[in-house]
């Protein structure tokens, strides 16, 4: 245990994070189960610890808008929302990232409403995975520091361009409690370099630009720009998927620590079939592949740790070690009524050269645990295939 | 508040597919989504200017003695035409060339 070791919850293992990376302007606007990241956020630049601005506001569509226009301005920025808070920061929220701004933004994940519901859950963040911006996702509070720290250098490394989501469970990681080293304070600071956030796009009174300028429609011109700017964003977030990997290499250089950047195998080598997982529910899922590996089963563990852009290559190269998966999902795509992880992993199984069972697994909504029971479920069900047997419906974990 | 550093912002080594600012400004000739166009009665015009304080794209220019819509860029809403105090505005339809 070093010095810098504190504990504490996820919330405040984020806040520190941030405090880490120096931000010039925060502004927040509190929802469950964010309040408590706020609070620390809040708390630390009334003491001191964070020497930049916190705005308060008066709701999460003026959290995002104040932080695009400090970031057009030059300041390193940061935020954190939750379920609907989310859903009323949309507007500016899929904005940013066409701006290529690098602002920085925790997701607290919970579960949508309707019925109502302030616990965990990953549909927040599913539902806006379209919208343009980098997800990670977190295991430990432990990760949520690191992937605070490393979001900013991803995001303002000139090759990306682009706002980054640290997405974690609610409840499970809000407030769960563990150990975590807070890194030094120079080490931080050598890790991230010199800041220039809007090199590309300064706000200056001595050169006026438009911002957004409309762009489009049915003239020629405009439509070859707009595509231009869309194929732009594309590379940007496929450049993105080396500097994540590299930038994770860097950390673990620096701290020890690795969290797999794209993917993380666990005992996969000589496995016949795996469960893919995704944030907080990996822990118990890494403790049911060790019973289930100690009663002989070949299993392993694939966990997501990028989410977007999707890691497709790193996928591919790790589902290609097993004939068979089972994905387990902590919210709903209502489209293809099966998990939003499980429907994009199906698009890797395609450039497969051999088809392989994969079975969606959903559990964990509404603040729910996913139980090593549970896992034994999904990790016997998955197996089945491997004997014949063909499951095509989604299965409902807590049913 | 802090005040941030400034620095001179060079567009040289901006990649063109980056970011949509306005260096590379296309127009939208909006007047293409006209259906009727305003015509201003010059006798009856006065230049008191109120329809161009309420265009809503700003495109009233101003002549000698009277004004009038720019046509590439009106699109033909008819709020001129309504507010105007001497009723020297009237729709009138576009007919296709």
């Amino acid at each position: 245990m070093s010095a810098n070791t504190i504990v504490c919850d996820g919330n405040e293992a984020a806040a520190w994070g941030v405090a880490r990376s120096r931000p010039d302007m925060v502004a927040v606007y509190p929802i469950t189960p964010q309040s408590g990241l706020a609070e620390k956020v809040a708390d630390f630049v009334a003491n001191g610890v964070i020497e930049g601005d916190l705005m308060d506001v008066e709701g999460e569509h003026s959290v995002l808008s104040v932080l695009k226009g400090a970031s057009l301005c030059g300041a390193r920025t940061f935020t954190a929302t939750s379920s609907h808070g989310l859903a009323f920061m949309f507007e500016p929220y899929w904005r940013t990232p066409n701006l290529r701004l690098p602002i920085v933004m925790v997701i607290v994940t919970r579960d949508g409403i309707s019925p109502q519901c302030v616990w965990g859950g990953q549909q927040d963040a599913m539902t806006v995975k379209e919208a343009g911006w980098i997800q990670l996702y977190c295991e430990s509070d432990q990760e949520i520091t690191d992937t605070v720290i490393m979001a900013y250098k991803i995001a303002e490394h000139p090759e990306v361009m682009l706002p980054v989501n640290v997405c974690y469970d609610g409840n499970y990681l809000s407030y769960g409690i563990e150990e975590v080293e807070v890194p030094e304070q120079e080490l931080v600071d050598n890790f991230l370099g010199t800041k220039n956030v809007n090199w590309h796009a300064a706000l200056d009174p001595d050169r006026p630009m438009g911002v957004d300028p409309l762009t489009g429609g049915a003239n020629e011109e405009g439509a070859k720009l707009f595509t231009r700017y869309r194929k732009g964003h594309c590379k940007g977030m496929q450049n993105a998927l080396k500097v994540i990997d590299e930038i994770h290499q860097d950390w673990q250089g620096l701290t020890g620590r690795y969290y797999g950047g794209l993917v993380e195998e666990y005992r996969l080598e000589d496995a016949d079939y795996a469960i893919l997982t995704i944030s907080s529910m990996t822990g118990t899922g890494r403790d049911a592949v060790d019973v289930a590996r100690d009663a002989g089963e070949k299993v392993g563990l694939i966990k997501l740790k990028t989410f977007r852009p999707f890691p497709f290559e790193a996928l591919l190269n790790s589902i290609k070690k097993v004939k068979a998966l089972g994905v387990v999902d902590r919210s709903v795509n209502y489209g293809w009524s099966c998990g939003p992880v499980f429907q994009e992993v199906l698009s890797v199984l395609y450039h497969l050269e051999k088809k392989i069972p994969a079975i969606s697994f959903i559990g964990g909504l509404a603040g729910a645990d996913i139980t090593l029971d549970h896992f034994a479920q999904i990790i016997d069900t998955t197996s089945s295939t491997l004997k014949g047997e063909t499951v095509k419906d989604t299965i409902w974990l807590n049913e | 508040m802090k005040i941030q550093a400034r620095k001179i912002f060079d567009p040289s080594n901006i990649p063109d597919d980056l970011c949509p600012i306005a260096t590379e400004y296309i127009y939208q000739k909006t007047g293409d989504w006209r259906a009727e166009r305003p015509l201003v009665d010059r006798e009856k015009c006065v230049k008191c200017a109120t329809c161009w304080a309420f265009c809503p794209c700003q495109c009233i220019i101003e002549k000698p003695l009277w004004f009038e819509a720019n046509l590439e860029f009106c699109k033909g809403c008819g709020i001129c035409a309504q507010e105007c105090p001497h009723g020297a505005i009237k729709m009138v339809e576009e007919i296709e060339d």
